[in-house]
């Protein structure tokens, strides 16, 4: 980090102004994310739009068994050809798509929720609040996640709201303490101090000053859990423990097609390469953000 | 360095009583009535409530974790209805298997990072870190099972070098069982390796900026022996502090890649037990991981004030 230059504590003082300093507006912060970025943003659009779009795609129906074309390469009919039971592989990745994705996305808004929430509240009320909450959340950090998800999923059911529910629960710790070490950075800074002597309550200066001013840290880090909470739900589809058969979803079409690796590898490379590709756009994503957030930081 | 002990050690206890605490509430609080769920669906009222007075689930909760605690702490963790094996005997026959698979993986992870983050580090901004970075970012990105498919595919079905799955216990056949453990070793260590070189990478270009590296320059000692042992000690600190984290981890088996490639670790135990609703050693086993897992970092942490001595004397690493 560069000496503080008058120059910059000049535009210090500019960028305190609470709104536009929780968006990079200087010209040229689109094009700093560069090409790949745009890459992966487009491959994560594509994803989604099919997913949503998938009841009104006219896709052959997931789950109808073409018993003649059992395992196919790419035939008519059936682009990216067929597993072993017939079924249409596209159409299988477009609906596991949505299966992947909604317990990506909505796991993650429930733990960044949660647990922006408590981030906040212990870094910016201190005192024994944040005690407590740290460390409760170091001990749930210790706890093995995944041993956890099997047992609830096992004991309590694979609906995917309770998958949903698991895996965001899991989020609540790391959102913690993202949220709370941005809120101790800016909690110093003058303008909540500006706001403090204004007469602003607690609750006015967390949502109205602090919250806008770490939403960009959160939301990046939150897109990391999107690829973390994916390969959760990906890994329980894997062992069978997802929402239940004849439901597609990636982890469980890889693991359809394992037996079968040296006949037709494709029916399990396939949805793997897919479910890679997803999750690397989202890890590139996050990280080319992080960057154009961590530079507008260190030049505060 | 004795006051440094005591003082971590004292944080260890209620840590260990959390952790604990957690693993009895994980099988305690589910929902419905445990010796139903652990009975089976088919199961006779008689033998329910014969499984409940076995289990003393009419107590009331906080006796149970406190009679379940003293004897976990004199070493008894229970003994399993199902199979009516003692907890610790299946850890037991477990652990070597997981300990094996653990050591292999970090040694794989290891030996590609130490030289490629060192390498990476030494000419930053080059040709082979572009590359090793650029791999290392797309290996942490494949899922864990994903890299096992891949990896079965390549070396089992196409090159035809290993078996896809099952175990031989090394007694038998040492040779044969380093074959069985290639593959989930390589599955596991290939993600080690890839966030290792990150981080030996990024913490050694901190290091070589320091003046005493310019100091060994001057000198004129060779490049490798200031990367070796001038740079490399004080820029593992991040890396020790992962791999401690990972072995805890692993400690408790590597629940999918045991499961994929049927190794019989504790990873699978515990996995075989979720499926057997056998609440007892699901109990026991995590119970085990997190201790281990926590007291594993324990001695990270000692570690630490052995290599830096600015820790034990209470000072902030700089």
């Amino acid at each position: 980090m560069a000496a503080p230059s008058p120059e910059l504590a000049d535009q210090a003082l500019l960028v305190a102004v609470p709104v536009p300093a929780a968006v990079d507006r200087r010209p040229g912060a689109w094009r700093r994310l560069g090409p790949s970025f745009w890459l992966t943003t487009g491959w994560l659009a594509l994803v989604t739009v099919v997913a949503i779009l998938a009841p009104v795609l006219h896709l052959t129906d997931p789950n109808i068994q073409d018993l003649a074309n059992r395992e196919a390469g790419p035939i008519p009919g059936h682009v990216l050809g067929t597993d072993g039971l017939g079924r249409d592989m596209l159409s299988r990745l477009v609906w596991g798509a949505r299966i992947s994705l909604t317990v990506g996305y909505a796991s993650t808004l429930l733990g960044m929720a949660l647990g922006t929430l408590l981030g906040m509240a212990a870094g910016y009320l201190r005192g024994r609040l944040e005690s407590v909450i740290v460390a409760t959340m170091d001990a749930l950090l210790a706890f093995p996640a995944l041993v956890l998800i099997l047992a609830i999923t096992t004991f309590v059911g694979h609906d995917i709201r309770i998958i949903v529910a698991v895996i965001g629960f899991l989020g609540i710790p790391a959102f913690a303490r993202v949220a709370r070490a941005n809120t101790l950075a800016v909690a110093q800074r003058e303008f909540v101090l500006a706001a403090r002597a204004m007469g602003a309550g607690e609750v006015r200066i967390l949502a109205l000053e602090i919250l806008p001013n770490i939403v960009a840290p959160v939301l990046t880090f939150g897109l990391l859990v999107v690829a973390v909470a994916m390969i959760a739900e990906g890994t329980l589809a894997f062992l069978g423990l997802s929402v239940p058969p004849p439901a597609a979803s990636w982890g469980a079409m890889v693991a359809e097609g394992r037996s079968d690796l040296d006949v037709a590898p494709m029916v399990s490379l396939i949805p793997a390469s897919v479910f890679f590709l997803t999750i690397f756009a989202l890890n590139l994503a996050a990280d080319r953000l992080r960057r154009v957030v961590e530079i507008r930081e260190a030049r505060l | 360095m004795l006051t440094f002990v005591r003082g971590k050690a004292l944080h260890l206890v209620p840590v260990l009583f959390v952790v604990t605490c957690f693993s009895f509430l994980l099988t305690s609080l589910l929902p419905g009535d445990i010796a139903q769920v652990m009975a089976g669906p088919n199961a006779t009222p008689q033998s329910v409530a014969a499984l409940r007075a076995e289990l003393q689930l009419d107590q009331p909760l906080p006796l149970r974790y406190v009679s379940w605690l003293g004897k976990a702490v004199r070493g008894d963790l229970g003994t399993s209805p199902r199979s009516q094996t003692t907890v610790v005997d299946s850890i037991k026959e477990r652990l070597p298997i997981s300990l094996e698979l653990l050591l292999l993986a970090e040694l794989i992870g290891l030996v590609v990072a130490i030289p490629v983050g060192i390498a990476s580090a030494y000419r930053a901004g080059g040709l082979l870190d572009q590359a090793a970075s650029g791999a290392a970012f797309g290996v942490l990105a494949i899922p864990g099972f994903v890299v096992a498919i891949v990896l079965i595919y390549l070396f089992a079905v196409q090159l035809d070098l290993v078996p896809a799955t099952g175990y031989t216990p090394f007694l038998t056949d040492p040779f044969a069982n380093l074959r069985s453990f290639f593959l989930p070793a390589l599955t596991v260590g290939l993600g080690e390796a890839a966030a290792y070189t990150r981080l030996l990478r990024s913490d050694m270009i901190a290091t070589l900026q320091e003046d005493y590296i310019a100091m060994a320059r001057a000198k004129g000692l060779p490049t490798w022996h200031i990367l070796v042992r001038h740079a490399l000690k004080p820029s593992s600190f991040t890396l020790l502090t992962v791999l401690g984290i990972n072995i805890g981890r692993l400690m408790g088996g590597a629940l999918i890649v045991e499961t994929i490639f049927a190794l019989p670790g504790i990873g699978r135990l515990l996995v075989e037990s979720i499926y057997a609703r056998d609440l007892v050693v699901v109990q026991g086993v995590v119970a085990f991981v997190a201790v281990a897992f926590v007291v594993v970092n324990f001695g990270v942490d000692l570690l630490y004030a052995v290599l830096d001595p600015r820790i034990r004397h209470g000072r902030a690493l700089a």
